[in-house]
């Protein structure tokens, strides 16, 4: 039994530390929310040539280094604790894993070295204007055979969507409803019939779209029509990764808060002396904690690979989920009026914890799939 | 990070799984589980389980050999807890002396007060108790006016001690008292083992909310103990009665955080039965149960692993109480809902004695949790300033 970091990680952690600190200071978060890609090529470079992030965790028989999700959940929490404005959450977490979970070895070798090599930016496109989570909601339809597959319908909600050079869409096969049928495709971004709309989002510092296909030319990956326990995995592993980057954020803004407490002066003592503003921050301690420990372990079972991941995944999303947006608000409470200004970061991160809740289905949704997955 | 047996671990387990399917039977295998610490159904059969664990070594797993334990290691606690509660086996008798007295003698005792009372802790031969709260030193501990004055090679102890757990199963009590009445609050006081049964000592129970009484008031008059009876120095015992704490908010509560997984599991099984598990906020609520229980395994696995490496608990140990205590009170309330109606009844005839069901108890007992021990509010207090560095309150 060991429930820690090894030295090797603690020290891949500080390196990304150190990286985020210096390339997304809270400035470089404000130009680039206001841009309508979201991200700096020059840094997205650099994360791939300097520390090699996008290849993490891709088979090195597929360019990648071969780590599991526990590095990458460090490399997720250390951009979640800056808002990192970049396309990492959607290329290497969301479409490299559909691609690894749902491509056959020869369309792996094919999609999985551009993503690692920091080159190809991917997106993976399922939700639709419905906005559901799960299997159900997926109502687009392919037709086609062998390797030729045309789509119709909207992506909604999809995360850099619009700046993606490879986008993996999910479809269905037609006349099928439910887990059946549910198919993968890889489309190109600049694929003739697909128009991509960037979205106003509510958090700024990840960019969504909306991908309109009329009769777009697509090729499958794995076997169409058996595309759900891929998904299903997918999203598992999408949910642990997003808790992990999560957990980064909450960390943050528990030492925002407490920071200031300790130097905010008001009836002749800091704040953090009141039992009132000490015991907010105790409790987003116990939560921060508790999400950490939530989030580590999924990692764990996501590197695993073992059957436990179903079970823990909906569980750290649950708890990562309130924990964080808890953590957020209590922020901007503790900071008083300046707490609510557009010039404080407090509100970034408020957003970010809002968006990623709600992103992959929300604590009520995974506390539901959760129950269905113990059997309640 | 890795959450898998070693093959010794292994091993291990396989003795633990073995030794219970072999001795778990009879009227033992039918006390089951539940209950907590303070739980008196059933003492005296729990008791002779108790002896039995005790002969073969499981109580004091974790003491070095010279003292009977087997000098077993975190992962193997948490194994033998582990398997312990699959098995369903009796809740333990022995919290207050095997969890919280024993180790804390470890650390402070001398050889002489170690090879005393190490051994009757294993044999079940004497039980303990906990002398720390006092009708005006509540939250407050270090105002404790139980006084010790020496006379000749004796102490001789007045006051009166109050929430005091089991005092009247126990033949013991490790009590904190004043012995230097001129001294500042945390100075002057000392940690004294105080003999349960003579004439100086009497325990008056506390009738609770629960109808039960395990809690009592103790009244020291005159009680005497050895001179030698009082573990680390005389008015030094601040220290000791805070590394007593420490067990109680940390690693004594690990095999209590194992046993929680299978009230969580009984509960859905009600729910299961009663069909409310056909409503999507009771499932909700089910669902936040398990997840908080889980959540308290891998908090109880990273502070292991922390304790392994550094030796040391730290303050840390009050986020562990104050979320199982909070976190035991909500699985309460959400048994409540799970009941519904028939929570407006208790078991017994009406007149009779007020006797609550399982899931009841819960309900109730819970409510003293994040009371004792430190309340939530101290816990709170602790994290803010000793985890967090806030400053602290002024004081009158």
């Amino acid at each position: 039994m060991n429930f820690a970091f090894s030295e090797e990680q603690e020290q891949l952690r500080e390196a990304v530390r150190r990286f985020m600190e210096a390339k997304s200071p809270s400035s470089e978060v404000r130009r680039l929310m206001e841009t309508t890609e979201g991200y700096d090529e020059a840094v997205w470079k650099q994360m791939a040539q300097e520390l090699g992030l996008q290849s993490l965790h891709i088979p090195e028989a597929h360019g990648g280094q071969g780590f599991t999700f526990v590095e990458l959940g460090i490399v997720l929490e250390e951009m979640g604790r800056v808002l990192l404005c970049a396309p990492y959450f959607s290329t290497v977490v969301l479409a490299a894993d559909a691609i690894m979970n749902a491509g056959t070895d020869a369309q792996q070798g094919e999609l999985l070295p551009g993503i690692a090599s920091g080159e190809t930016i991917a997106a993976l496109a399922f939700t639709e204007p419905n906005g559901r989570w799960d299997a159900s909601g997926i109502t687009m339809e392919a037709s086609g055979s062998g390797d030729s597959y045309q789509l119709s319908g909207t992506k909604m909600f999809v995360i850099d969507g619009h700046t993606a050079n490879t986008i993996i869409t999910v479809a269905r096969l037609s006349g099928t409803s439910g887990e059946d049928g549910i198919s993968f495709f890889a489309v190109d971004g600049d694929a003739s019939g697909l128009t991509r709309t960037p979205l106003a989002t509510m958090d700024q510092t990840r960019k969504q779209a909306r991908l309109d296909f009329s009769d777009v030319a697509a090729r499958p990956l794995g076997e169409p029509g058996a595309g759900w326990a891929a998904l299903s995995k997918t999203l598992d592993q999408a949910a642990v990764g997003l808790s992990n980057e999560m957990v980064g954020g909450a960390q943050k803004v528990l030492e925002m808060a407490v920071d200031y407490a300790k130097v905010r002066v008001q009836f002749g003592r800091p704040i953090g002396s009141f039992q009132a503003i000490k015991h907010k921050c105790a409790d987003m301690l116990l939560e921060v904690e508790s999400a950490k420990s939530a989030a580590y372990y999924a990692a764990w079972a996501a590197a695993e690979d073992n059957e436990e991941l179903p079970v823990v995944a909906s569980l750290a999303k649950a708890y990562c989920s309130d924990a964080y947006f808890h953590a957020a608000a209590e922020n901007i409470q503790i900071h008083g009026g300046i707490g609510f200004t557009w010039e404080h970061d407090a509100h970034l991160y408020f957003k970010r914890a809002k968006s990623s809740e709600i992103l992959l289905g929300d604590a009520t949704y995974h506390r539901e799939l959760l129950a269905q997955r113990i059997g309640i | 990070m890795d959450f898998l047996d070693t093959p010794a671990e292994a091993a291990f387990r396989d003795e633990v799984r073995t030794w219970l399917a072999d001795h778990l039977v009879g009227e033992f295998a039918e006390l089951g589980g539940g209950g907590g610490p303070s739980d008196e159904t059933a003492w005296e059969l729990r008791v002779e389980w108790e002896k039995l664990l005790g002969r073969d070594r499981w109580v004091g797993l974790d003491w070095p050999e010279e003292y009977g334990g087997r000098n077993a290691s975190f992962a193997e606690q948490i194994i033998f807890s582990e398997e312990y509660a699959k098995a369903d086996a009796p809740t333990r008798v022995s919290f207050f002396g095997e969890g919280l007295f024993a180790p804390t003698l470890l650390a402070y005792g001398t050889e002489e007060q170690k090879r005393r009372f190490l051994p009757k802790i294993q044999a079940a031969e004497e039980l303990w108790c906990q002398g720390y709260s006092e009708p005006n030193a509540g939250s407050d501990l270090s105002n404790v006016q139980t006084r010790a004055l020496l006379d000749g090679d004796q102490w001789v102890v007045n006051g009166q001690k109050v929430w005091t757990t089991l005092a009247h199963r126990a033949q013991w009590c490790f009590a904190v008292v004043r012995t230097d009445p001129d001294a500042p609050a945390h100075k002057g006081l000392s940690y004294v083992l105080v003999p349960m049964h003579q004439t100086g000592v009497s325990v008056r129970p506390l009738k609770q909310m629960t109808g039960t009484a395990e809690f009592n008031e103790v009244f020291f008059d005159d009680a005497r103990t050895d001179k030698a009876n009082v573990v680390g120095e005389v008015n030094d015992g601040w220290k000791v009665a805070m590394a007593t704490l420490g067990f109680e908010r940390g690693t004594a509560f690990l095999a209590q955080q194992i046993a929680f997984q299978r009230e969580v599991s009984d509960l859905i099984d009600v729910a299961h039965k009663n069909g409310a598990t056909d409503e999507a906020a009771i499932r909700q609520e089910l669902a936040d149960a398990y997840v908080g229980v889980q959540i308290m395994k891998y908090n109880g696995l990273r502070m292991l692993t922390k304790l392994v490496k550094t030796g040391v608990l730290g303050p840390e140990s009050s986020i562990g109480k104050l979320y199982w205590s909070s976190w035991h009170r909500r699985l309460g309330e959400i048994a409540m809902h799970v009941l519904g109606t028939d929570g407006l009844l208790v078991e017994g005839e009406p007149g009779g004695d007020y006797a609550l069901n399982e899931l009841e108890r819960t309900f109730m007992v819970s409510r003293s949790e994040t009371i004792y021990a430190g309340a939530s509010e101290i816990q709170r207090n602790i994290i803010g300033e000793r985890v967090l560095g806030l400053p602290r309150e002024p004081r009158a």
